[in-house]
């Protein structure tokens, strides 16, 4: 409790008293109030296997790029990983994906050179659509026969990207063929053996 | 030859998990094609599999549809592999192949 003392007139009242700060309740509460739980949890990041290291490359198991070789370039804070193909190689943009739906090779590309600290979580979040009240809205006319423009600083971004990650990439025989190459499972091969 | 596109591991349903009389629908038995041990079974723990199969009537556009489900656990000392599917698959898929996809990945 915490109290506050307060000067008191009158000759004889000793010049100050020390009163506690808040009254006390005249009464107790006829029942207990239960005590609330306290969150004892915390949200703590998520924590990746050891294989997914930045400058990995990668294979895209499942969604639209399945089976295209990726270069990791990060992992995120929302617990995804942030790719790119090159989108000059493969076709893959900037992405994030999600760890579950990849394959880790030993395949390593150096990304030092490559700068990623403009990307992330939010970068990639959708726009939220504005609500617009109307029948055009309504039936979905305009949005749907618009083509979705990509913005020009994703371009950007992405090119600048693209070319500290080539110049790497071009450092090492042939990795840029096989990045631009997809993996797939052929007759009799075992992914239980395999050393990816 | 064309190039393959394949991502998943093929695999046949071969029946229910079964005792002399009663039959289980709730779990599966499948083996998988190129796993012959427990050992070798114990990488697509977890796993999701597929049942695709093509029905007369379209849904959302499409005629094919999907049953998915999960591997669990490993069965007997063949590789033989025990799966939980959402909806318990059909007996007539027994010998059908299912698909046992890559993810969830943990290499």
């Amino acid at each position: 409790m915490s109290a506050v003392t307060k000067e008191i007139g009158g000759a004889s009242n000793g010049g100050k008293r020390v009163i506690p700060a808040s009254k006390a309740s005249k009464w107790y509460p006829a029942e207990d109030i239960p005590a609330l739980k306290k969150a004892r949890k915390t949200v703590r990041p998520a924590v990746l296997r050891a294989s997914l290291k930045p400058g990995a490359v990668l294979i895209i198991l499942a969604g639209r790029f399945r089976g295209k070789r990726v270069v990791l370039l990060k992992a995120l804070e929302d617990g995804t990983l942030l790719v790119t193909g090159p989108f000059k190689v493969n076709g893959v943009p900037l992405r994030r994906v999600n760890p579950a739906y990849v394959i880790a090779t030993s395949t390593v590309v150096s990304v030092d050179s490559v700068d990623v600290s403009t990307f992330t979580a939010a970068y990639f979040a959708r726009e939220k659509k504005s609500k617009k009240e109307g029948e055009a809205e309504f039936f979905g006319d305009d949005e749907k026969k618009q083509k979705k423009v990509i913005s020009e600083t994703r371009v950007t971004d992405q090119k600048t990207v693209d070319t500290a990650l080539l110049a790497e990439i071009k450092k090492v025989p042939a990795l840029k063929a096989y990045l631009a190459s997809s993996f797939s499972l052929k007759k009799g091969d075992k992914p239980h053996l395999m050393k990816f | 030859m064309t190039e393959t596109h394949r991502l998943y591991v093929k695999g046949k349903h071969l029946a229910h998990q079964r005792g002399k009389r009663n039959t289980h629908p709730g779990v599966s038995l499948i083996q998988i094609e190129g796993v012959s041990s427990p050992k070798e079974a114990q990488f697509y723990f977890g796993k999701r599999v597929a049942y695709v199969y093509r029905a007369k009537k379209e849904i959302k556009g499409s005629k094919i549809r999907v049953i998915w489900g999960k591997i669990t656990r490993s069965h007997g000392n063949s590789g033989v592999v025990r799966a939980k599917f959402r909806s318990n698959l059909p007996p007539k898929t027994f010998g059908a192949s299912v698909r046992i996809m890559l993810y969830p990945s943990n290499i």
